[in-house]
């Protein structure tokens, strides 16, 4: 009777392990067909071109499809737009975004530093279709007029805002509190103890921080719809619409005979994305 | 020493930014969103109308409202088994060996993928799947967004149940170990109760996560201005019929649309706030 009941539970024991093991795999299962599907589809595309030139018309396209050629161009002005708006979007976020943090790091247990983190928390919750709304109330009526670069970097420097805040905050805690009051010990300003001490004690770990924040709002497509809109030439007039990566695959799926170009656009960001992670991944291995 | 006071005001001021643009945010949202209610009325959150047409213009948030919280409620009741697998299979089954390294790089890249490219390959690979398998409507509705809303949340939850679990003091399940308690039994009656606020605070989390994705669901939940009627009916979330319906928008329909986008902002602001409250209360 015992050895039964003991079977019983080896045999609930093992039959749960399988269950966990076989949903374990259905869990990765979707990333390994996602890239296996952007490779085989659109390596083919990849090219000099893809990266220097800009989008055919759809005529054009149409032709080259008709003609069984690859789809001439590529996307420039979506490289572009993303490195211009994500350079213009770091500007703003990381210098509020790191001082906050050490805001944060020094008034441990102060009511403004308390509102503050909680605010900061809820910021990184808000969904990114909200951040274009808020950028486009804030910078494409009142200010550009129209659809604008400036618009779309506001709208992703608040995404990141928070998330640096975080990370800022989270990497001094790490910092031994030793080393900053040697430093006041020696009788140096606050001012220099941050800018010496505390900034380059914590560097890889901001440096990560501001990565992994970079690499999630490269991707993001719903808030450049309702600000940078997208063009089809290259443009580096913050006031005027701005293409990105995200905002050209939309484009391509949207019409039927550029749809070859979006899995080689979808490789491309894939790539930039996943080496921002690795690399920041990297920054931690090293200094762990 | 003077300077000391000056670096503590900038350290101060912009502390204030996050402060100003959060309140800022607020306010604009509910100054856009006015003249939606001061139209409809309260009627603006019950009201299952959405009628463009000029001179008969009716806007109601109702169906997105359902909507959302019905791709929401799905994609988290698909995404519970797997993550809540994954998280096991990371910090107990195979804790610390090279498979559970592997297994939590790739459930971290889930995460980077961006959300349009999710929809491209809900769009090309996984409707193609669905509409063999007999879904109506060409495959697009709630259940395809629900898969795809899932997969995206694994990571989000998988990643802070694993870190909960991986908390539980050893003693504990070595005691249960020692009582001759099985791998399984472990889990369900140590781990689980003493994981449980942290694990439902991950869900939560990720269940907020769901509300707010746009692109994915724009592409695959068929874009129709009504109340879901089941699983494999079209609908739209808040977060995309704001994305489909702002291009043309003027006047009453613009200000429709940034009401939409306060009660998306309030309702995911309660949802996570609740979850990091819950956090908070375990640490």
């Amino acid at each position: 009777m015992q050895t039964g009941k003991l079977k019983i539970r080896t045999l609930k024991n093992n039959i749960f392990k399988s269950t966990v093991i076989v949903f374990s795999v259905v869990t990765i299962l979707p990333i390994l067909l996602i890239i296996y599907e952007l490779v085989s589809k659109g390596i083919k595309q990849i090219s000099f071109d893809f990266i220097l030139k800009t989008p055919p018309d759809t005529f054009e396209a149409m032709t080259a499809l008709s003609n069984g050629e690859l789809i001439p161009g590529g996307i420039a002005n979506g490289i572009a737009g993303t490195l211009f708006m994500v350079i213009m979007a770091s500007v703003i976020a990381i210098p509020v975004g790191v001082i906050t943090g050490i805001f944060l790091y020094e008034n441990q247990g102060k009511p403004l530093a308390n509102l503050t983190r909680n605010v900061s928390d809820i910021l990184q919750g808000v969904p990114s279709i909200v951040l274009g709304l808020i950028a486009y109330i804030w910078i494409v009526k009142p200010v550009t007029h129209g659809f604008s670069a400036l618009a779309g970097s506001v709208s992703l420097s608040i995404m990141m805002l928070p998330m640096i805040v975080r990370s800022t905050e989270e990497t001094l805690k790490m910092i031994p509190q030793t080393i900053k009051e040697a430093a006041l010990a020696l009788g140096v300003p606050y001012y220099k103890v941050i800018l010496r001490v505390l900034v380059p004690t914590g560097f890889s770990g901001l440096l990560t921080g501001i990565l992994l924040s970079i690499s999630r709002i490269l991707g993001e497509t719903a808030p450049l719809m309702l600000t940078a809109l997208g063009s089809s030439a290259i443009n580096f007039n913050i006031a005027k619409p701005t293409s990105a990566v995200p905002l050209l695959i939309w484009e391509f799926y949207n019409d039927p005979n550029m749809v070859d170009l979006i899995w080689s656009s979808s490789l491309l960001l894939m790539a930039m994305v996943l080496s921002l992670n690795i690399i920041s991944k990297r920054i931690v291995a090293r200094t762990k | 020493m003077n300077t000391d006071k000056i670096t503590k005001a900038v350290l101060q001021f912009s502390s204030l930014i996050i402060l100003l643009v959060a309140g800022g945010m607020i306010f604009s949202l509910v100054e856009g969103a006015v003249p939606a209610f001061k139209e409809f009325g309260f009627k603006f959150i019950f009201s299952n109308n959405w009628n463009p047409t000029e001179g008969k213009e009716n806007f109601g948030a109702l169906p997105f409202i359902a909507g959302t919280l019905i791709t929401s409620v799905t994609a988290l009741l698909i995404s519970l088994p797997l993550s809540f697998s994954a998280s096991l299979f990371l910090s107990e089954y195979y804790r610390r060996t090279r498979m559970a390294k592997v297994l939590g790089m790739m459930v971290d890249l889930l995460a980077g993928i961006p959300s349009i490219v999710y929809g491209l390959w809900g769009f090309y690979v996984l409707r193609p799947v669905l509409i063999d398998l007999g879904l109506p409507n060409q495959g697009f509705g709630i259940f395809t967004a629900s898969i795809i809303l899932a997969i995206m949340i694994i990571p989000y939850a998988t990643s802070l149940s694993n870190e909960i679990i991986s908390m539980v003091p050893n003693e504990l399940k070595e005691g249960a170990y020692s009582l001759g308690a099985t791998k399984l039994e472990v889990i369900t009656h140590v781990i689980v109760p003493s994981a449980r606020s942290g694990i439902v605070a991950g869900y939560i989390l990720s269940f907020g996560r769901a509300h707010g994705e746009t692109m994915a669901v724009t592409m695959l939940i068929g874009n129709a201005n009504i109340i879901p009627n089941g699983l494999f009916s079209t609908g739209n979330t808040m977060a995309s019929v704001i994305a489909n319906q702002f291009g043309e928008a003027e006047g009453l329909k613009l200000s429709s649309l940034i009401a939409i986008g306060l009660l998306l902002f309030l309702i995911t602001g309660i949802i996570n706030t609740i979850g990091k409250f819950i956090i908070k209360k375990m640490a």
